[in-house]
């Protein structure tokens, strides 16, 4: 086993064992700081791959700002412990199989392509910031702008909504 | 033995790197808040901590063992697991982020190896380094939320909100210097600003990003340095741990060492957050001076042994034994340090990045220090509208007027 084989291994049960506290844990807070960790296990994932820029972003966007939002927001509300209900039908008949055929498909397809590992524990090949920065703003310039111009608009959004009560 | 010493020698070398800035940071942070009740003090026409040792020097070691000692309840109605994480999380965030700072320019010699003053060169340096003070505010936050009680929740919720709020502007005011070097790395901007255009053609001082390049980043600079004091929760910006209001925000709950792991990370925030504004904007280890004044690099040995004589006098007239006999020690240190500087050139010549660094550093440190002692606080509604409605559309023209200028030149 060579070190960044291991150092996946370690990541991606970090991500894991998070993602599954996440639904498990009874306080939003706990579940906020459980989604933390899998956030800040998937940069170090990017990372492995040498993917730099996308990692740091991982970390400062999602890690850092959303989170700090939906702490925020949690703490605001003064959000307490969840109230446990018993799984709805729906989810016991339909949730739960289709669950576990989705994870057959994706190990299906995890196990048909045998370099997955190695392309994620790939170092040295790392994908340079430039050309990240090409591809963004001369290959896909416009959808880039597209995707710029949505977000605005939802900002706009908001901003309409959140003035209509004051009004 | 020695086979495993050569073979992981690198990693030895890191471990060293990282044991050993440790130990500085933390006797740093140690003497920062010495120099800052003794500034806040002479500012204020008082004397400061002056019992403790000649010129109250052992302060912070008499409050290191107060903080050791002293008893750490856990109040009713916490939640435990949080509320032990969030002074862990606050310290080694904070600590973690000063290990991308470059400290100078040249390697040392030792055994074949070259080692970087700096734990790591990270190509994406800055970025990393907003990744990690990003992290920094859970620790704040959770300690607010876990504490159980009203007033840490505001600070806990002011931290939050303020740090929302002021991240984009910090980000944001970099981006100009990042378009002028090009590059994310902190060693590769220092290098850049060496090589860049200095202001009307002229050297020294004026390579650097704050006078250098097509658009001079002095308003970048003011958005990167305010967004910054905010960010490390420093006076005026300090409303998480308002007194007046909060009691202490959002470590009125912790006592002892869990309470002086906040204090230690906030101090540590504040060191890097100098580090920052004098590598980004303030040339780094570059010197004022233009190349051609040689006569400059004799700057260290000209204060420090002046300094080591004015110690050793000033220890000579103290009244207690220890003082008669520490201060002169110490003054003797200083003096042949600086005599070394002046007798052995190559020395001399290495120690120009890192003095030139560590003065920048200092002269930040003592503006954070000063500002604390004249400004008072922000109400929280001017902070948020003054981060949102002004701070952050500065910093975007910054970065719009710089991208223009830069392609009018041509780069």
């Amino acid at each position: 086993m060579n070190a960044p084989l291991i150092i996946f291994f370690v990541l991606a049960a970090m991500c894991v064992t998070g993602a599954i506290s996440l639904i498990l844990q009874r306080h939003p807070i706990h579940s906020a700081l459980s989604l933390i960790v899998v956030m800040v296990a998937l940069a170090g994932l990017y990372l492995l791959m040498g993917a730099e820029f996308v990692a740091a972003v991982q970390i400062i966007v999602y890690g850092g700002a959303i989170m700090v939002l939906f702490i925020f927001v949690i703490m605001l509300l003064n959000a307490g412990v969840e109230e446990r209900t018993n799984l709805s039908k729906l989810a016991g008949f339909a949730g739960i199989p289709l669950g576990v055929a989705l994870m057959g498909f994706l190990a299906a397809a995890v196990a048909r392509s045998q370099d997955m590992v190695q392309v994620a524990t790939q170092t040295g090949a790392t994908a340079p910031t430039k050309a990240l920065a090409n591809l963004l703003f001369q290959d896909f310039v416009y959808p880039f702008e597209l995707t710029s111009f949505l977000i605005l608009v939802a900002i706009l959004g908001a901003i309409v909504l959140a003035q209509r009560e004051n009004a | 033995m020695s086979d495993f010493l050569a073979q992981h020698a690198e990693i030895l070398i890191t471990l060293v790197k990282i044991l050993v800035l440790l130990f500085v940071v933390l006797t740093v942070n140690a003497y920062l808040t010495w120099f800052e009740r003794k500034l806040i003090a002479h500012i204020q026409s008082r004397w400061g901590p002056h019992r403790v040792g000649p010129h109250g020097l052992l302060q912070p070691l008499a409050d290191g063992a107060k903080f050791l000692l002293k008893e750490d309840p856990t109040p009713a109605g916490v939640d435990k697991f949080v509320y032990y994480l969030a002074p862990l999380l606050a310290l080694a965030l904070a600590l973690t982020s000063i290990a991308v700072i470059p400290f100078g320019p040249d390697p040392l010699h030792f055994k074949g190896h070259d080692i970087y003053l700096g734990i790591v060169d990270l190509n994406i340096g800055i970025l990393a380094l907003f990744a990690i003070t990003a992290l920094g505010v859970y620790g704040l936050a959770l300690a607010g939320w876990s504490s159980n009680n009203k007033y840490s929740l505001f600070g806990g919720l002011r931290s939050s909100a303020q740090m929302i709020s002021y991240e984009l502007a910090l980000t944001m005011s970099v981006v100009g210097v990042l378009l002028m070097a090009g590059k994310f790395s902190l060693r590769d901007i220092i290098d850049a600003q060496a090589s860049s255009h200095g202001l009307f053609g002229w050297s020294g001082i004026f390579h650097w990003n704050i006078f250098a390049g097509p658009f001079p980043q002095i308003l970048g600079f003011l958005c990167f340095f305010i967004a910054a004091i905010a960010e490390t929760n420093r006076a005026p910006f300090d409303l998480p741990e308002a007194e007046q209001e909060l009691v202490g925000g959002f470590h009125t709950e912790y006592a002892s060492f869990k309470f002086a792991m906040f204090f230690i990370a906030e101090y540590t925030s504040m060191i890097t957050v100098s580090c920052l504004c004098s590598i980004l904007f303030f040339g780094g280890w570059l010197s004022p001076f233009p190349a051609s004044w040689t006569f400059t690099t004799y700057l260290p040995s000209v204060l420090l042994i002046p300094f080591g004589l004015w110690v050793i006098w000033d220890g000579l007239h103290y009244e207690t034994i220890f003082g008669r006999l520490v201060l002169p020690a110490v003054g003797a240190v200083i003096a042949v340090v600086g005599a070394v500087f002046i007798a052995v050139p190559a020395v001399n010549e290495f120690i120009q990045g890192p003095f030139w660094l560590l003065s920048k550093i200092f002269i930040f440190l003592f503006v954070y220090v000063w500002m604390r002692g004249t400004l008072p606080r922000f109400r929280y509604d001017q902070l948020m509208s003054f981060g949102w409605k002004l701070l952050l559309p500065a910093s975007l023209a910054n970065v719009v007027i710089t991208a223009a200028a830069l392609l009018w030149r041509g780069n």
